[in-house]
């Protein structure tokens, strides 16, 4: 067991961050030439942070598996991103977006954490806008926004449907300015494969070089994982194919704690899967839900093409069972609601597992060149998948893996259970809760990056001064490097017959089906058995072909792998753990009378931070959630 | 300031601009060339002598010069970087959808160069004195080519591939330069593709009138 | 379901220094539900399966923004549909018994580095030149203070949306990276936040794009046909307009 300390400041909610920056302990700007930060992930959270550090004056190292930063995941965000600018005049403010957060989070997040990142929503808008992101406007040449799931106020900023995009090469070209200015180095190509830890403090990496297949060492005085999520577990996911849970696993196992991990957003609009060899579900943005309305046919099996079936016999359930919300409620109530359709046979095509998205109503309202304005991108690339135009018939949609609001265990700081080991964005588990709002993870991500670590990372760095640069000779890096190789050469001496996509496909199965959308008790004891079994299958039966010493994408997919299956038990053991339903995570056996998540707040009303064990159980510490502002209540979007 | 001087970019404006210069030569060759039809030397051999004598138009004959190297050096310099560019080229042709004749400028200037060395050797080096002949009657040197088959056609043949030097190079000029835009460009685009046909046009029926009235 | 078969010739290469060469493979029970570069992955389990080595290909986020797959495709960078990466290509664009012959991208400034992936970080040298704006963290005045005009703002967009997959080099026959250079130089020329280092950005960049090898621009325009995200010509001529500003 360890002590967890939140580090939560004492103080009013509004007042906890700036007493905070008034207190933090300040480096010389002499003394940031001599320290090294190295910065896993170049997405929302990872390429913010190290333009910033690097900006401070600090010698950065940059990694990221992609061949140029510009191309991690967060590029893929569609629809938008938060702030309390309250530039429609609808009542929004700081204190609005957090109760937002809070409640679409399910109670399950540190309200502090929570106000923070609301508090600096709006220098990130006034930022990504200097640096030149082309957000959407009004003819009057001010910024627009629009509305999305869960909250009754328009305060997304968007970029048509490529707002991550946006904002990612935003944050690439700061970070590229900083590479020209001499204080950041990108280590592109790089796959972390470990953590070194030197007198209990993170010191360094140990990478692969996905070209030549060399081990590297590289030692820094404090270490900041923004490697995102894990929600590729599912194999069918809206994630990259090469999102993994490696570094943060790597992490975990050195004895930083992994907090929620069962917490996975399930996105309830990507495209359905169409034939086996799929291999990713693309996302349809949220904000489709703005004006295309979510509906199935009132009568089983029916199987009349979607414009042939009658305003009468169609069933516009989300509307029927939210009326206040309607088509807008949050991503996981919107998910549970076309699983259960669908699991009680109302679902459409030719798996019966979609619902319709309909913009027809829409369309004969504003007209064919409005709806493409706002969606233009998106409608072509469900036409380019499916061959369907939906401006003529409804898109059909599924629910998908999309967003782990689980992640390693950090601090008000940020830092994890290690210390100088920082976790950021979607890599920790800190502001989401039980379930992350939409928008709201570009704006968590970049807030970290900019404008929350830079000021807590000193607190750690104060005292690190007179530390001499890190060796790398140390006997920490050659432990952590020969069991890197050790695991490599296990990997290709294994000599089976089936591929780590494969492996990769069945354990996306036994998650989907048991660990997804809604987990009992029996199902989730079942779950663990089976990636006990696939385990131990993956360790006689994995094939990977070619040599170490070269670019080798089927070695790469099998390390990932390893990490997958160990992680996978982890999240059953949580799912297990938690009885009560919140947010995302449903539990069949905890529910209301008319199907919501019911939560158990005496009992669970805790972060829970597991513990790597060894060969032995992992141990469960927690953080007791203490609501001081809000008043805890059951979630309604009714 | 060497890198800006000499950077792709500067050499496309540079030859833009000699070849836009160029462009505003050939209808003014063009016009005295159509003198020829009068049927009346006088004419013609007048505004050769004038175009051999006056002051001012000495000036812009070494513009012109210079126009010409200088488009023909920046353009094979250009044409070795993008070369160069691309060492292990396609086994498969790239199919990609171009501007028409955008691909082939290297071979139209250099046919149009060719024609440029004959054309020298028929006039212009008379009138420099290394060629023998008459530079105050040029319309007879005229007359007499025109009345080789093999140089008529050889004399079409160029033209033809001056017009599809020409087409491209009016629009690219203006999109070298920085003047195209989704307004003008549909315009310029029928501008060059009036002149790529009319100035060619307008030297073949020299030729043919010849023929005809003959 | 349609069962396709197809003959796949894909350029097989070593390593940088290696001298490479086609290796036909026969692929029966491809679906044309599948997209290119999952046709790709199922060729690569059969042959990890039957102890073959796999094609090294990039691909990662398969919705067309991340900008990694990228092949030239019987003749074509991205294949012959317009407007798509090839990991939304689909393959009901192709013929049952079809052959396809599948290259990297060619350009001295993207050296091969395995089969079909390439090295492109020649556009991150082009980036790091200048191709931002130099506001540091904490220094933005409020964001509605400088108002854009909407048409600029639109079209600064319709510039910032290259995804850095380099099709438009693959495509042009000079090698070419103007387009990709105009794109990011016309973003930030076209926002009123870009002006102050325009004129420094388009020199820094300039100069990087002939030292990376690129070749020059013939306005061919293939690089505007092939683009994934349909980037326009107009952004060359603008590039072009911003250079003769900043001489």
């Amino acid at each position: 067991m360890v002590t967890l300390n939140s580090k939560i400041p004492e103080g009013p909610l509004e007042e906890k961050w700036t007493k905070y920056k008034a207190n933090a302990r300040r480096v010389n700007p002499a003394n940031k030439k001599k320290l090294d930060i190295i910065v896993v992930g170049t997405g929302i959270s990872g390429a913010p942070a190290a333009s910033a550090l690097g900006e401070l004056g600090y010698n950065v190292k940059v990694f990221c598996y992609q061949d140029t930063p510009r191309r991690a995941h967060s590029v893929a965000a569609q629809g938008g991103i938060n702030a309390a600018k309250n530039y429609k005049n609808d009542g929004d403010s700081v204190y609005q977006l957090f109760y937002d957060i809070i409640k679409g989070g399910d109670f399950r997040a540190r309200e502090a954490n929570v106000y923070r990142i609301a508090e600096v929503s709006n220098q990130i808008i006034d930022h990504f806008t200097a640096i030149g992101v082309p957000f959407a406007r009004e003819y009057g040449g001010t910024l627009t926004t629009r509305s999305f799931g869960g909250v009754q106020v328009s305060r997304t900023f968007y970029s048509r449907g490529q707002t991550g995009q946006q904002v990612l090469l935003g944050a690439y070209s700061s970070l590229s300015r900083q590479v020209k200015e001499g204080t950041v180095t990108m280590y592109p190509r790089r796959d972390m494969l470990d953590l070194v830890v030197v007198d209990g403090k993170a010191r360094g990496i140990i990478a692969r070089n996905l070209v030549t297949g060399a081990i590297e060492r590289h030692s820094a005085h404090a270490v900041v994982l923004a490697t995102g999520g894990y929600g590729t577990i599912y194999y069918l996911s809206t994630l990259a194919v090469n999102s993994n849970a490696s570094a943060a696993w790597k992490a975990y196992k050195k004895g930083a704690l992994f907090a929620n991990p069962s917490f996975v957003q399930i996105h309830p609009s990507s495209v359905p899967q169409m034939n086996e060899f799929q291999s990713k579900l693309t996302l349809m943005s949220e904000s489709l839900r703005n004006d295309g309305r979510v509906w199935v046919p009132k009568n089983k099996g029916d199987k009349r093409p979607a414009n042939e079936i009658p305003e009468e016999d169609r069933d516009y359930y989300l509307e029927r069972r939210y009326p206040a919300f309607g088509n807008l409620v949050p991503r996981d109530v919107a998910s549970r609601a076309a699983k259960e359709r669908c699991d009680a046979g109302y679902g459409v095509g030719p798996t019966g597992l979609a619902v319709n998205l309909d913009f027809r109503d829409a369309i004969k309202k504003q007209g064919k060149k409005a709806i493409e304005a706002k969606y233009g991108n998106l409608f072509e690339m469900y036409k380019d998948i499916t061959g369907i135009d939906s401006y003529e018939e409804p898109m059909r949609i599924y629910p998908a893996g999309h967003y782990t609001m689980g992640g390693l265990w950090v601090d008000y700081e940020l830092m994890t259970t290690i210390p100088g080991l920082f976790a950021i964005g979607e890599a920790n588990f800190s502001d989401h809760g039980a379930n992350r709002l939409g928008a709201s993870s570009l704006m968590q991500g970049a807030g970290d990056g900019y404008f929350i670590l830079p000021y807590t990372i000193t607190n750690f760095l104060a005292p690190e001064i007179r530390t001499p640069r890190i060796k790398t000779d140390l006997p920490e890096f050659d432990e952590a490097e020969k069991n890197a190789v050790e695991n490599i050469n296990r990997l290709m001496s294994v000599g089976g017959t089936e591929t780590a996509s494969s492996f990769h496909k069945r354990l996306g199965k036994i998650m989907w089906d048991h660990c997804g959308m809604s987990r009992n008790e029996q199902g989730l004891l079942e779950a663990r058995r089976m990636i006990r079994e696939l385990r131990e299958e993956f360790w006689k039966e994995l094939k990977v072909p070619g040599k170490t010493d070269e670019v080798n994408q089927e070695l790469e997919k099998a390390i990932r792998m390893a990490d997958f299956l160990e992680l996978g038990e982890l999240m059953v053991l949580d799912a297990l753990n938690r009885k009560e339903s919140c947010g995302a995570h449903f539990r069949e056996e905890s529910q209301t009378p008319d199907g919501e998540a019911q939560r158990i707040d005496e009992q669970y009303a805790y972060v829970a931070a597991w513990e790597y064990n060894g060969e032995n159980e992992p141990v469960l510490n927690r953080e007791p959630l203490n609501f001081e502002f809000v008043e805890l209540k059951q979630r309604s979007y009714k | 300031m060497n890198k800006i001087l000499f950077s792709a970019v500067s050499k496309k404006f540079v030859m833009a601009l000699a070849g836009l210069f160029l462009l505003i030569f050939l209808p003014v060759h063009l016009g005295i060339n159509l003198m020829l039809l009068r049927g009346d030397p006088e004419p013609f051999n007048n505004a050769a002598h004038f175009m051999a004598t006056f002051p001012l138009v000495k000036v812009v004959e070494i513009l012109l010069f210079l126009a010409i190297i200088v488009h023909i050096a920046y353009g094979l310099l250009l044409q070795v970087q993008n070369w160069m560019s691309r060492p292990v080229g396609y086994s498969v042709r790239n199919k990609s959808e171009t501007s028409a004749f955008s691909r082939f400028m290297i071979w139209t200037g250099g046919s149009v160069l060719i024609f440029l060395v004959i054309h020298f050797f028929n006039f212009y080096f008379i009138k420099l004195g290394i060629v023998e002949g008459d530079p105050e009657n040029f319309y007879s040197v005229a007359y007499q080519l025109f009345n080789i088959p093999g140089y008529v056609i050889l004399y079409w043949v160029c033209f033809l591939v001056l017009g599809f030097h020409l087409y491209h190079a009016l629009q690219s000029a203006f999109q070298t330069l920085g003047l195209s835009n989704e307004f003008w460009t549909p315009l310029i685009k029928v501008i060059s593709l009036l002149y790529a046909i009319a100035i060619p046009v307008g030297f073949a029926i020299i030729p043919l009138v010849i023929w005809l009235i003959k | 379901m349609q069962n396709m078969k197809l003959k796949l010739k894909i350029w097989k290469q070593r390593d940088a220094s290696s001298r490479g060469r086609f290796v036909t493979y026969d692929l029966d029970g491809v679906s044309p539900e599948m997209s290119f570069v999952e046709m790709l992955a199922y060729l690569n389990e059969k042959l990890v399966l039957k102890g073959d080595e796999p094609v090294t290909f990039e691909h990662d986020c398969h919705e067309g923004i991340c900008g990694s797959c990228g092949m030239y495709i019987n003749g074509y960078p991205h294949g012959p549909v317009k407007g798509l990466t090839t990991c939304l290509l689909s393959m009901r664009y192709f013929k049952d018994g079809e052959t396809i012959v599948i290259e990297p991208w060619r350009a001295k400034s993207f050296p091969v580095i395995k089969d079909l992936m390439v090295d492109r970080s020649a556009f991150d040298k082009i980036q790091q030149a200048g191709g931002f704006i130099s506001v540091a963290v904490g220094a933005a005045p409020e964001a509605n203070t400088i108002p854009v005009r909407k048409h600029s703002s639109d079209l600064a967009f319709d510039a910032s949306v290259c995804i850095g997959c380099g099709a438009c080099v693959a495509a042009c026959k000079n090698a070419s990276a103007m387009l990709f250079v105009s794109a990011k130089v016309s973003q930030y020329a076209l926002l009123p936040q870009g002006r102050p280092e325009a004129k420094e950005r388009v020199r820094d960049m300039i100069a990087e794009m002939d030292k990376q090898g690129f070749g020059s621009c013939s306005n061919t325009g293939a690089c505007e046909a092939q683009c994934p995200k349909q980037i326009k010509l107009f952004n060359i001529a603008r590039l072009n307009r911003e250079y003769i500003k900043a001489l």
